[in-house]
């Protein structure tokens, strides 16, 4: 006969383990009301139920900065300046800072938990940011592995950016978010597009290639970024894009051209592989004609056998070598993967360039 | 039985690790460095500590009373995974510093078979309650002594010749294997029957 004392034994414990967790989890893990002090008592201040990280305190709130990995203390952007209260620095964060930053405070929003009142410092820019419900109204293809994505704005129905700045588009069903670059103008301030290319096994990428329909409802949060186009600067323009880096450097010249902003010399340098892989190009050929001081300078790496091609070949970074002598007079935007950036970074480098002049989005 | 005695033991002629080859995971890969090393140590004493003095009664007045003493696997396994989750939430409120040095260990010893092979030996053996705590003590004493040496012998291997195929946890089982010949110069010093 099945014992019976043991199904009851086990139960026993198994239950009475549950319920020792269950008590003091709502007893330990529960720290009270807290305080989260912004900017020395700005209005966008705020109590909370403590237990939860600043990251997620600030968003309950409506307040967004980057923070492109979602709380995973891997990419490092949510960095904030926490004045009291936020207690020991945890492992996860010092890789991120050094000495001085972690005298001035600086502390990961993501990995902090507020146990208690807490102030911190939240930079302007970022309370400017805001959270768009949009509507997907286009889904166009650029080439075999990219789509253009337009969406509408509808609560709140404006955006005002920089062009190269860059928006947290919100992965329906998830907690997931992903940096996309504005590919669109300004002056569009009704509208954002965004150029995805399909990252084989990418959560966000794999969505928007199989299940986003036009008509669908998205939300996104922006603007941020630290790139973008200096409109006020008078310096000669290198612009280097690479794979889907295109979008920046898209809003940059569509914006440029808008204004008839003609007396900068602007050099534009696209690195693709092959002849199928470049979109937005038949643009920038008409950008050539119509400005004498847009030149357009696409490069292919490996062309398909087949390809009919007679401009430069190569990596761009090659390319821009054989172009200039001397840079200490220009400025660059560079987009593109980090391998490509690096090896552009070096090129300008050797010819003079100033680091500070230097604007790059890795992707 | 003197607890004392099953105290020196549990470290040098029976250590958990080099006579018994348990807790071999943590064992292999937390020996990196001293300081995670020692961390991962105070742990397992810690939860070894906690689990003699929390099984040990439940086995003797719930177990063996309701004639239900062949549940100790599954139960014993039940109460060390809720042990540690407790463990770790009362270190994560009361003492932050604590918690920074080795509150990230705890889960990793949940389902590390030292801490259960410490429960199942003190029943085999028939320990009474304080006898169970020294020998828990003892083991995790004895855990600690070795990853440590382990982890100082690891970092002065950085310099050496290790031949490509062995590098890592390779070489490491050797040099456990050689520290474990070395403890049983340590055999014969006390009888544990």
């Amino acid at each position: 006969m099945l014992s019976l004392n043991a199904i009851f034994i086990l139960s026993a414990i198994a239950g009475g383990l549950g319920a020792a967790l269950a008590i003091l989890d709502r007893y330990l893990a529960s720290y009270g009301i807290c305080h989260v002090d912004i900017n020395n008592g700005a209005e966008e201040s705020f109590d909370i139920e403590g237990g939860v990280t600043i990251l997620q305190a600030i968003n309950a709130n409506n307040i967004f900065i980057p923070a492109a990995c979602g709380g995973r203390a891997t990419c490092g952007l949510c960095k904030l300046q926490v004045l009291e209260g936020g207690g020991l620095v945890l492992p996860t964060e010092t890789p991120f800072f050094n000495k001085q930053e972690m005298k001035q405070g600086y502390r990961l929003a993501c990995q902090v938990k507020i146990k208690n009142d807490i102030k911190i410092l939240i930079p302007e820019e970022y309370l400017k940011v805001q959270r768009f419900r949009t509507e997907v109204v286009a889904i166009e293809d650029m080439t075999h592995d990219t789509k253009l994505i337009r969406m509408k704005l509808i609560e709140p129905d404006t955006i005002e950016f920089k062009p190269g700045q860059f928006i947290q588009f919100e992965i329906p069903g998830t907690n997931e978010f992903r940096a996309y670059s504005i590919a669109s103008k300004p002056s569009m301030k009704h509208f954002v597009e965004i150029i995805v290319r399909l990252v084989p096994g990418g959560l966000c990428t794999t969505y928007i290639f199989e299940e986003l329909t036009v008509g669908q409802e998205i939300y996104i949060t922006g603007p941020f970024g630290e790139f973008y186009w200096h409109e006020e600067s008078d310096r000669e323009m290198v612009c280097v894009a690479g794979g889907s880096g295109v979008a920046p450097i898209r809003s940059i010249l569509d914006t440029m051209f808008e204004k008839n902003i003609t007396d900068r010399k602007v050099t534009y340098f696209y690195g693709a592989r092959a002849v199928k892989d470049l979109y937005y190009y038949h643009e920038c050929l008409e950008y050539e004609k119509k400005f004498p001081n847009f030149k357009y300078v696409p490069a292919l790496s490996a062309m398909d056998p087949g390809d009919k091609w007679d401009g430069e070949t190569g990596f761009i970074h090659l390319v821009i070598d054989k172009y200039y002598d001397d840079c200490s007079d220009k400025e660059a935007y560079l987009c593109g993967p980090p391998v490509m950036i690096d090896a552009v970074i070096e090129v300008l480098r050797k010819k003079g360039m100033p680091e500070e002049y230097i604007y790059f989005d890795k992707f | 039985m003197n607890p004392f005695v099953i105290f020196f033991a549990a470290i040098f002629t029976n250590n958990i690790a080099l006579t018994y080859f348990l807790g071999m995971c943590p064992f292999i890969a937390v020996s990196r460095d001293i300081k995670t090393a020692y961390g991962m140590g105070v742990a397992v004493i810690f939860v070894m500590t906690l689990t003699a003095a929390i099984t040990w009664p439940i086995y003797h007045y719930l177990l063996v009373p309701y004639n239900v003493a062949y549940l100790e696997y599954v139960a014993f396994i039940i109460v060390i995974a809720a042990l540690v989750q407790i463990v770790e939430m009362v270190i994560e409120r009361f003492s932050p510093t604590l918690y920074i040095n080795m509150g990230v260990f705890l889960p990793l010893i949940t389902v590390n078979c030292a801490i259960l092979g410490l429960a199942l030996f003190m029943i085999l053996r028939d320990y009474n309650f304080i006898q169970s705590i020294m020998y828990a003590i003892g083991s995790g004493i004895g855990w600690l002594i070795v990853i440590v040496a382990m982890a100082g012998i690891r970092t002065k291997l950085i310099f050496a010749n290790v031949p490509k195929p062995l590098q890592g946890p390779g070489i490491t089982m050797i040099i456990a294997g050689i520290m474990a010949l070395g403890f049983m110069g340590f055999a014969g010093i006390v009888n544990l029957q």
